[in-house]
């Protein structure tokens, strides 16, 4: 069938108009799940007909962080750790601009778990996607702030005995407005959040669990990415609005996926336009594009 | 295809059908994309593209119901689908 019309057609990969095709193929191992998380946010951007020249993504330093230099958006690839400062910089500049952070467990909370906790505090306008792989996987596989207890990594090789950190509810404690789960298999659901979440004012975090095949499953002989693919779609439970206290990943435990939060809240930027309103009155021409009484 | 129960327009459903285009060159073998059709249309081949990996090769022509799942969930931007009607309609616009 594929024959019939093929020499007629164009031969052209849909995601192409979005994608730098220069820097394709990625450098991402085989059965990595992140070129399937890049799909799904140029598929959310895509239907969500967005103007694509009106979005900036940013990213950090890791596996993830290449993401910003494969997309074809305003991009930024930033120092470790610091994916949100940046953002949050660009988007008090720009606050005409929809801003996304794409990088990784290592990059978000561990040496960026301060940026990510203020800024969700102070409720900025960004869109945040976390990918955790449970793991440092472009240094080799050291363990790192969400590696489950008794996963081994080149850096725990006996086994990990740290606590890990619970994602979601690190940051809807700190004050995100947006707060979901998926894993690099549930692509429409997935797919549905990152379009909930750009169309969210305010700081939307989604944490997506994504196959490392190369470091987190090889060391813990898991087999490969599609393995990891297998064990999500056996393990994982959806619970919308679920305690997040609840959501704790343990070490190929079952994972509890969904939307946990999604609630309104003045961001930072009508706060900041409410706070001097209230000084300076109509002395005090609100800042950007707003009439300065959104947050009331 | 079986039906939970019969929908009540049924003589008016049209099943789409697609069309599978395969990038062997970008594929990297991960064999998302044939553990995953849901109709089975796809199977790794015996053949090697350049980088050493095997690429999927379509079993079932005609069989693909045009979902994109392939397409989605493909990391390496390999695989993709097409309506046949808007291949067709493709082709007729530019002959």
């Amino acid at each position: 069938m594929s024959t019939s019309v093929e020499p007629a057609v164009k031969k052209e990969h849909p995601m192409e108009k979005i994608l730098r095709m220069d820097r394709i193929p990625h450098i991402w191992c085989p059965t990595c799940g992140l070129g399937t998380v890049v799909t799904a946010l140029a598929t959310a951007l895509d239907e969500s007909e967005i103007d694509l020249n009106k979005v900036a993504i940013v990213s950090g330093i890791g596996c993830t962080g290449r993401v910003a230099g494969y997309m074809k958006l305003d991009s930024f690839h930033t120092t470790h750790g610091r994916a949100i400062p940046f953002a949050f910089g660009m988007h008090v500049a720009r606050p005409d601009l929809k801003t996304i952070v794409f990088s990784g467990d290592g990059d978000l909370v561990s040496i960026g778990g301060n940026h990510l906790i203020h800024t969700a505090r102070r409720n900025a306008d960004l869109m945040v996607i976390c990918v955790n792989n449970f793991i440092y996987a472009m240094t080799g596989g050291q363990v790192a702030p969400t590696t489950p207890i008794t996963a081994k990594s080149s850096t725990s090789p006996f086994g990990n005995f740290e606590h890990p950190f619970n994602l979601p509810l690190l940051a809807a404690s700190s004050g995100a407005v947006y707060v979901a789960r998926w894993t690099a298999l549930h692509i429409r659901r997935l797919t549905k959040a990152f379009k909930e979440a750009l169309n969210k004012r305010g700081f939307s975090f989604v944490e997506v669990i994504a196959p490392c095949s190369t470091l987190y499953a090889r060391r813990n002989k898991l087999g490969t990415g599609l393995d990891l693919m297998k064990f999500y779609h056996d393990n994982c439970v959806i619970k919308h609005g679920c305690d997040l206290k609840e959501v704790d990943i343990d070490y190929q435990s079952k994972i509890i996926v969904g939307k946990f939060v999604d609630i309104e809240k003045p961001t930072y930027i009508d706060c900041l336009n409410k706070g001097y309103k209230q000084v300076f009155g109509d002395k005090y021409k609100p800042y950007g594009g707003g009439d300065g009484n959104n947050g009331n | 295809m079986k039906f939970w129960r019969t929908p009540l327009d049924i003589d008016q459903l049209k099943i789409p059908k697609g069309d599978v285009h395969i990038l062997e060159e970008r594929c990297k073998g991960c064999g998302f994309c044939v553990e995953y059709c849901p109709k089975g249309v796809l199977k790794l081949s015996d053949k090697f593209n350049s980088k050493g990996y095997h690429p999927p090769v379509v079993i079932k022509p005609g069989e693909c119901v045009n979902c994109d799942l392939c397409e989605m969930i493909c990391p390496d931007f390999a695989i993709f689908c097409l309506r046949v009607e808007e291949v067709n309609k493709e082709v007729a616009s530019e002959s």
